[in-house]
Parts: structure tokens; sequence; C-alpha cells
């Protein structure tokens, strides 16, 4: 759906949760199959109300796993396909995601961060799954993580992954948390610049030609809907350009290089981050999600005492945004990372860049890291 | 001592205006704080985060919801420093009366609070005012239009164009009957009659 000039633009007071279906449902997605879990409820729930109106569908599944399974058939069959979940459902969810990683499915997978492992901490935040996003199916795979900071974003980011989703073929995940899902902000919608619509690329040759998973220069081949006449053979075995299983070491090293490349493709668009403050900065702050607000204030807390600081949001986790990154390590004489787990993509920091200094800051207790930390932490440096 | 600004002066110089509202279970301050929101942020131009605590404690016990105001975006959405504390019973006013700002408001119901923390609270019968109009539950709207009234944050106008948005149909006269209630309750308050909280430079002269 793309939004027509002539709509009147409307402030809402929405929840960051309700902001994602927003997006999802501005990006074309007309396809949620889920089982609710707090804190990512009411992302289901609104969906449950809103799709059948847009002649959508809306299925509460069994389980976490079926839900995967159905969002994948939808998207194969044509229909923009989104679930959401917390972290106990997003593990279950793990295996599917791998098959649609496998056979190149475009969807997206909503990860409202709570506190782990198991069912945890139900109605605490966390940003402790952000390496589970990267690595939680096995195998060696490509996949984008993007990560959300505020209400505003919860709609424009997952309209971004819906995006980064078709037009690589690839499952993207969005990573919010409690606090940016609960939090109420003045959104207008439709916005005043409405943000681009991609469709996935169909094939342009005739049935008898077409071959679903063939390399081209982008590495992202066409995909045609099943049902629409075209050959489209689908597995979770190592395929050939036809979607047959080959496990010959030449299919099999093509299809993994072409995974990884299809991304580094896109890098440039793929790795999004936000910028505040860093041009002149001495020390900066590299984060990523909820904690992004308080870092913000951090910053500026710092500034009022003639420190000068900057901040990195990430809002692309993975790929990793290796040049912004390194960029900030090789400009600040220190570099803060906070994080609320025991430090996990502040190894892919220091991985990056290793003369830098770097400092790691952790909460894990189901509290939110406060701005007073950050500014403490910051004046130390 | 040092000279403070009036309480209606302190307001209208503040940036970011920091709210918290509390009370127990089922007594519609998470309520009170989204429509506070909206007539804030959508009725009128202001930046607004509410949040609000999300447990099992929301579900009985004791419930607190925050809004933060501001002519800037708001970078850090959770209270730092309440500028205003709106608080429903006893129990809330404690557990949640940290981080209160020397100058700020501190608005309280008296129907269920015997005792405050600070010589400056104002205390106004919001759920008596409710049970005269019929209906206890309506309190929260009570409260929410004093609340509107002295902080000086939303127009009245907005704030009733707020409530009308939230509650349906079949309530809107008993609400809107409350809301002005409770605006008539805080016309009665003059904020800068009201003592200061004391610091504790007031008391000790020094404390560093």
């Amino acid at each position: 759906m793309q939004s027509s000039s002539e709509d009147q633009s409307q402030k809402y007071l929405l929840q960051g949760n309700e902001a994602i279906v927003e997006g999802a449902l501005a990006a074309g997605c007309r396809f949620f199959a889920g089982y609710p879990i707090t804190p990512s409820s009411e992302i289901a729930e609104i969906m449950s109300r809103k799709l059948p109106t847009l002649g959508g569908t809306f299925i509460q599944m069994e389980d976490e796993i079926a839900s995967m399974g159905a969002i994948v058939g939808a998207s194969l069959a044509g229909a923009k396909s989104l679930t959401a979940t917390s972290g106990p459902g997003f593990s279950l969810m793990q295996e599917n995601l791998g098959y649609a990683s496998m056979t190149e499915v475009p969807l997206v997978v909503v990860n409202v961060m709570r506190g782990g492992p198991s069912t945890g901490l139900p109605t605490s935040p966390s940003q402790a799954d952000v390496m589970q996003a990267r690595w939680g199916t096995h195998g060696d795979h490509a996949i984008i993580v993007l990560a959300v900071s505020s209400v505003a974003d919860s709609y424009e980011i997952t309209i971004q992954a819906f995006n980064l989703a078709e037009k690589y073929r690839t499952p993207v995940i969005l990573l919010s948390d409690e606090i940016v899902g609960h939090t109420r902000e003045v959104i207008s919608l439709p916005p005043d610049q409405p943000v681009p619509i991609f469709n996935r690329i169909k094939p342009s040759v005739p049935p008898e030609w077409y071959l679903p998973y063939e390399d081209n220069s982008r590495g992202v081949p066409p995909m045609a809907d099943i049902g629409s006449g075209y050959r489209h053979h689908v597995t979770g075995l190592m395929h050939d350009a036809k979607g047959f299983p080959n496990f010959s070491p030449g299919v099999t090293g093509g299809f993994l290089k072409r995974q990884y490349r299809k991304l580094a493709n896109g890098a440039d668009e793929i790795q999004m981050t936000k910028q505040f403050m860093l041009d002149d900065a001495e020390v900066a702050i590299i984060t990523y999600g909820c904690v992004s607000r308080s870092a913000i204030r951090a910053v500026r807390m710092a500034r009022e005492q003639g420190i000068k600081a900057g901040f990195l949001q990430l809002v692309t986790l993975w790929p990793f945004p290796k040049k912004a990154v390194d960029a900030v390590c090789r400009r600040c004489r220190a570099v803060l990372v906070p994080e609320m787990n025991m430090g996990q993509m502040v190894r892919e920091v220091r991985a990056v860049n290793q003369n830098a200094t770097l400092e790691q800051l952790n909460r894990f207790d189901g509290g939110f890291i406060t701005p007073a930390i950050l500014f403490r932490k910051l004046m130390s440096l | 001592m040092l000279k403070r600004k009036s309480k209606s002066e302190y307001v209208m110089k503040k940036e970011r205006y920091e709210m918290r509202f509390c009370g127990s279970g089922g007594q519609g301050v998470i309520t009170a704080a989204v429509i506070f929101a909206e007539a804030a942020g959508v009725f009128g131009d202001y930046y607004v985060c509410q949040t609000q605590s999300y447990g099992p404690q929301s579900r009985g016990g004791s419930s607190k919801a925050e809004v933060i105001i501001s002519t800037k975006e708001i970078d850090y959405p959770k209270v730092v420093k309440m500028d205003c504390f709106l608080a429903m019973n006893q129990t809330a006013l404690d557990a949640f009366f940290s981080n209160f700002e020397t100058d700020g408001l501190l608005i309280v119901d008296s129907t269920f609070v015997e005792q405050v923390p600070t010589s400056g609270a104002i205390s106004l019968p919001f759920t008596e005012i409710a049970r005269e109009l019929g209906k206890e539950i309506v309190a929260n709207i009570v409260a929410l239009g004093a609340i509107g009234y002295l902080s000086g944050k939303v127009s009245m106008e907005n704030l009733e164009k707020a409530v009308i948005a939230r509650v349906p149909e079949k309530f809107r006269e008993l609400n809107i009957e409350a809301l002005h209630a409770g605006i008539e309750l805080a016309k009665n308050v003059n904020v800068d009659n009201l003592s200061h909280s004391p610091s504790l430079d007031d008391i000790y002269g020094h404390t560093d």
C-alpha cells in the first residue's frame, strides 16, 4: 500500500508495538501468523483486528514453530508476512528461520526482547538476544537484524525491514524491547514524507525458462509466487539453481557465498546507523535499541560539562556496520559500549578495532540503563 | 535562604516536564496518564512520552504511569526528576515518591491519603467527588481535571477533547462532568501560596 498524498496526516499517541503494526501494514504486510507472548502481544492483538479489514489474513497458531512455518508458506505464495514474539518464542522459531534463510524467503520476525534465558523475566526489558538473532539458527547463514529505539523508529524501521527482506530475498529480524514496545509517543500517520515501498522482483522470463535460485549480478534471484504457473521447488536441503537437492562442493560453496555476497552488495543501504554530535567527539557511546535514548541524554549532559562526547546508534546490528564503528573508534580516545546484557555487541566492536580504548557497561537485572549511569561513566573516560 | 521561584514561574520555564501518576490497580491512573499525554501531544503541540509499570503488579497492587512533556524531542523516556506527582492512595504515594523535585507539584487524593511527605502538597478529595457524581470509577478523571489545570501544561479545551476521544460514548457525559468537577476543585488552589517543601539547605544551611 503506497500512501497517497491526499491522505490527511493525523497525530496519534501509539505504543512502539502499535507503531510496528502500522509500519508493517504500510509496507504491504497482509499475513500474520503468531502466538501471543509478553511483551509483544499487542502486535498480534492489533493485527488480528486490522488485517481482516484490509483483505489480509491473521492466524493464531498452536505455537511459534508453526507460526514461523506459516509465514514462510504465506511469503512463498506472495504475501508479505510477519510474526512477532519474545525470547522463548524466538528460540522456537530458529529451526524454521534457518529454513527461510536456506530457501531465501522474504519475511520479517519481530522479537520484543525480555529478560532470559527461558521464560526469564516476562515483563522486564533486555537486549540479550542480539547474538541469538545473528546465530540462533544452525549453519552458516546471512541475515539482516535491525534494532528500534523509539515509536517513530518502530514505524519507519519496520517498513525498512520489509523493504530489505523483499529486495534481498532474506528473513529480516527486527529487535525491539519491553521499553520501546510499551512506550507511547506521538506519531503522525501517514508520515509527511512517506517511506518508499519495495516489492520482490518477479521473474520476467516464461515459466519454462525460470530458475528460482539462479545467480545474477545482485545475487538475488527473481521470485515467482507458488501457484502462479512457475515451477518453484523449495527444500531445506542444499540445492542448485532449479531448487533441487544437490550436495556437490561447487553448488554448496556457490550457494553460501551468494548468500553473503547479496547482502555485501547492498551494504550501503543495509547498514543503517544514526549519529549524534560525533563530528568533534573525543569520547563516544556506541549502542542500539532503548539504551540509545539514555545515551543521547548522557551525551547532552556531558556536553554541558564541556566534555566532547558523541553517540553512534546502530540501527542495523547485522551485518555489523564495521565501517561506521571503525570510524568512531579511530577518531575517539575512548569508546563506551553500554548494553542491557552481559556484553554481546561489544565483542564485535572490539573485533573491528583492537586498538581502541573500549569500555563496556552492562546491566542485566531487568532494569534500564539510565542517563546518570552513562554520564558518570563518560566523565571517567 | 535562597529566593525560590514561584511554582507557576517554575512550570513555565521548564523545557522538559516530568509527571508521575500512581494509585492502586483499578484506580485508572494509566488511563489518566494516557489521556493527559494525548491532550498535550495529540491535541496540543508538545512532544510526549508515556510509560507505565508493566507487570504482575499492574493487575492488583500499586500501579504507576509516567508522562514526559517537552518542547523538544524527548531522549530519555522515563522520569529523572518528577515535576508533578499525582498519588491516588497512601501506599502508592510512599512507594513512588522518590525522585520528586523540591519545587514540584504534589497532588494527592485526600480520600485515601492521610499523610504527605512535604508541606507543599495539594490534597483534594477526588474519590469523594466521584462518589458524589455517582461513580467512584471516575475519580481518575476528577484528578485529571485538577492536575491538568494546576500543571499549566494543557488547555482545558484540549483536555476535554482528549477525554472525549478516549471514553466510550455511553460514559462521555459522566466523564466530562468529572473532568470539570476536578478543574473547579483546582481553581480554589493557589499554587503560589503553597509552602515550599524545604531543601536540606534550608534546614541545615549547607549540605556539602
